[in-house]
């Protein structure tokens, strides 16, 4: 279970010439085993927040810690090593490493933390035929519709059961039900094993699922509020 | 795994990497594999042609090395001589770093025929122990070899019959200085002619009986010199020591790059420039292997930004880069080894330069090039091709390792 507290958070992009607001001061706190959905139009900041929290991006100001641990002082290597150990991520294109087949691109990380041949293999043939994908063990990306590679992707995400998974538009490619399936796999393990998930989105129907639902313009929040999830 | 590389992960990834634009991969490879044949093969030719130089140049002192009077090398006349081999000496050299020694006299002289006159390097010879220290007999073209040291017949070279105009069977007249500084001479008649792989060895060695020329010069039981050869021409200290304990205390014991200092220091000349030739190869392939590397890398930065976000350090990435170069390094040079050996081998034989027959000769090689292909040079080609080839590599792994995530992830 991871508890997250943002404070103050402000990131500005040039782009061209203008100056662009990704994050304006914003102040999170979120609890362990939080299921939050982040919506708002596209630049509204939900990616840039994701990124920041997962230590992919560098803040302007303010202060990122996950289980009082403080992201934004951490450098490069501790950074990924606080990935590798705590941190899930499920991007809005499938990005897969295309020269390893569906199971090696699950195991890889698994692989980098140092877990046994036999043990990874087991996990990552496991994950896979719980998002749908038995039989596919073995094909590439390129072999696998963008569907599939999400789910190969949401697999990798949450095989070694982070603390904290952060997706970004993981139902952007699937049908109404693959994404249903995925936002209950989610939800199970979040209610399951108290892993905190946060998902950036514009899907209603993935709104639906969450407990706490923040909404974002111009790099402000502009609205949080708990609600109460559809069963799963 | 904090600390350690996931070097299972890497090696599959660096792998696979390799063969994902394969034809690149191949033209590399094709690259590095010639490049690395061209080092070993121009390498082992220009080896055989020093190499033979240098045999050239002891068979023609001959011996590796050479015992004398102190005063002989300034002075090779038979005033500075001393004393021939005793029983003792020829028992200190029974060791395994002497294959073969022999004691001649040596001294300048001019032979003259009925048409013309020469001078010449005169040497009273035993025949037997030339053989041992490397004379082939095969080399005598015309008549014979001497049958013992009382024999009273001459070897004279191809070149030096044709110079005087004699042939064999007919009489010469050899003329040198006694100790005294007398004129001693006395006719010879030529009962056999050799041929060298060089001309100029043929024109400038006359071979006589030890005993023969000994009683022309007036001297009884000494010699001009002891020559000594062994098994290792570059490694002569152990012969050196050896025979510096038999020999007389107060004899000059020289092994063979002191009495040629030009043989010596082109030896030294071609250790240097294997390296050179070496190390120029190679810069010519770098700039293919960094181009293909950096090619590589700018294709797949998102990938490389992709594994930071999932935890691998950059560190792990540069590895990565630097794993999949050495693949390419190692395999180009397993096929370069295989084509460099698979060329030498058949020309073990020797290959005839005879068209350039002329030039070789101005460089004091033979006519007849057999490559050397020698352990140290391949370990040598293999080690610049590795170690030059991971510096090379450094830049694009560095730079691979370099993104950030964010930056890298979203390129398309």
């Amino acid at each position: 279970m991871a508890e997250i507290k943002c404070v103050d958070l402000c990131k500005t992009y040039l782009q061209g010439d203008a100056e662009v607001r990704a994050l304006d001061h914003v102040t999170l706190d979120i609890e362990p085993a939080s299921f939050i959905c982040l919506s708002g139009p596209s630049g509204s900041g939900k990616t840039t927040l994701l990124n920041a929290i997962g230590g992919l991006d560098e803040l302007d100001s303010g202060a990122i810690s996950i289980d009082g641990e403080r992201v934004d002082r951490l450098d490069g290597g501790a950074l990924a090593d606080l990935r590798l150990r705590h941190i899930g991520f499920v991007f809005q294109s499938y990005n897969l490493i295309p020269v390893l087949s569906a199971r090696e691109n699950v195991e890889f990380v698994m692989q980098v933390q140092g877990l046994p041949a036999r043990e990874r293999s087991q996990k990552a043939r496991d994950i896979l035929r719980e998002v749908g994908l038995e039989g596919m063990e073995d094909r590439r990306p390129a072999q696998l519709s963008g569907g599939q590679q999400q789910r190969v992707a949401v697999a990798r995400a949450i095989v070694s059961q982070p603390k904290l998974v952060l997706a970004d538009e993981p139902t952007a490619n699937l049908d109404s039900t693959s994404a249903d399936q995925l936002m209950r796999l989610f939800r199970d393990l979040n209610d399951t094993h108290g892993v905190t998930f946060m998902i950036a989105t514009h899907d209603e129907r993935v709104m639906r699922y969450a407990k706490r639902l923040i909404r974002m313009q111009d790099g402000k929040v502009i609205g949080d509020d708990l609600q109460r999830p559809i069963d799963r | 795994m904090s600390g350690s590389l996931p070097i299972g992960a890497l090696g599959r990834l660096a792998w696979r990497n390799l063969w994902r634009n394969y034809r690149r991969t191949l033209v590399m490879l094709l690259a590095i594999a010639v490049g690395v044949w061209a080092m070993i093969f121009m390498t082992a030719l220009m080896r055989g042609m020093v190499d033979q130089m240098i045999e050239d140049g002891i068979a023609a002192l001959p011996g590796y090395v050479q015992v004398h009077h102190p005063s002989y090398r300034d002075d090779p006349s038979i005033a500075n001589r001393i004393p021939e081999p005793d029983a003792a000496f020829s028992a200190a050299l029974d060791t395994p770093d002497v294959m073969a020694w022999t004691a001649r006299v040596r001294v300048p002289a001019m032979v003259s025929s009925e048409r013309d006159s020469r001078g010449v390097t005169l040497l009273g010879v035993d025949p037997a122990g030339e053989i041992a220290l490397g004379f082939d007999t095969e080399d005598i073209v015309a008549g014979r070899w001497l049958d013992g040291p009382d024999d009273s017949g001459l070897v004279v070279g191809r070149k030096l019959l044709e110079r005087l105009e004699t042939d064999l069977g007919k009489r010469v007249v050899l003329m040198s200085q006694d100790p005294n500084n007398d004129i001693a001479d006395r006719g010879f008649r030529v009962v056999g002619v050799y041929r060298a792989s060089l001309p100029v060895l043929e024109e400038t060695f006359v071979y006589a009986g030890k005993t023969r020329v000994q009683t022309m010069l007036g001297i009884t039981a000494q010699v001009s010199e002891i020559a000594v050869s062994g098994r290792d021409y570059r490694n002569v200290d152990g012969l050196v020591a050896a025979v510096s304990a038999a020999a007389d205390s107060e004899a000059e014991v020289v092994p063979w790059m002191e009495l040629d200092s030009y043989l010596d220091s082109m030896l030294r000349v071609m250790d240097g420039f294997v390296l050179v030739w070496m190390v120029v190869v190679f810069v010519a392939l770098s700039f293919g292997l960094v181009n293909t590397l950096m090619m590589a890398v700018f294709e797949r930065i998102r990938e490389f930004g992709l594994m930071q976000a999932l935890g691998m350090k950059p560190r792990a990435i540069m590895f990565q880069v630097l794993l999949e170069s050495l693949m390419l390094l190692t395999l180009g040079l397993l096929i370069g080894n295989i084509l460099a050996v698979a060329s030498v081998l058949p020309l073990s034989g020797g290959m005839d330069l005879g068209v350039v027959a002329e030039g070789m000769e101005m460089m004091g090689a033979a006519a007849v090039l057999y490559p050397a292909l020698k352990t140290g040079d391949v370990l040598l080609a293999n080690a610049v091709v590795i170690i030059l080839g991971i510096v090379t590599s450094l830049l694009p792994a560095w730079r691979a390792s370099r993104y950030r995530p964010v930056e890298a992830i979203a390129k398309t």
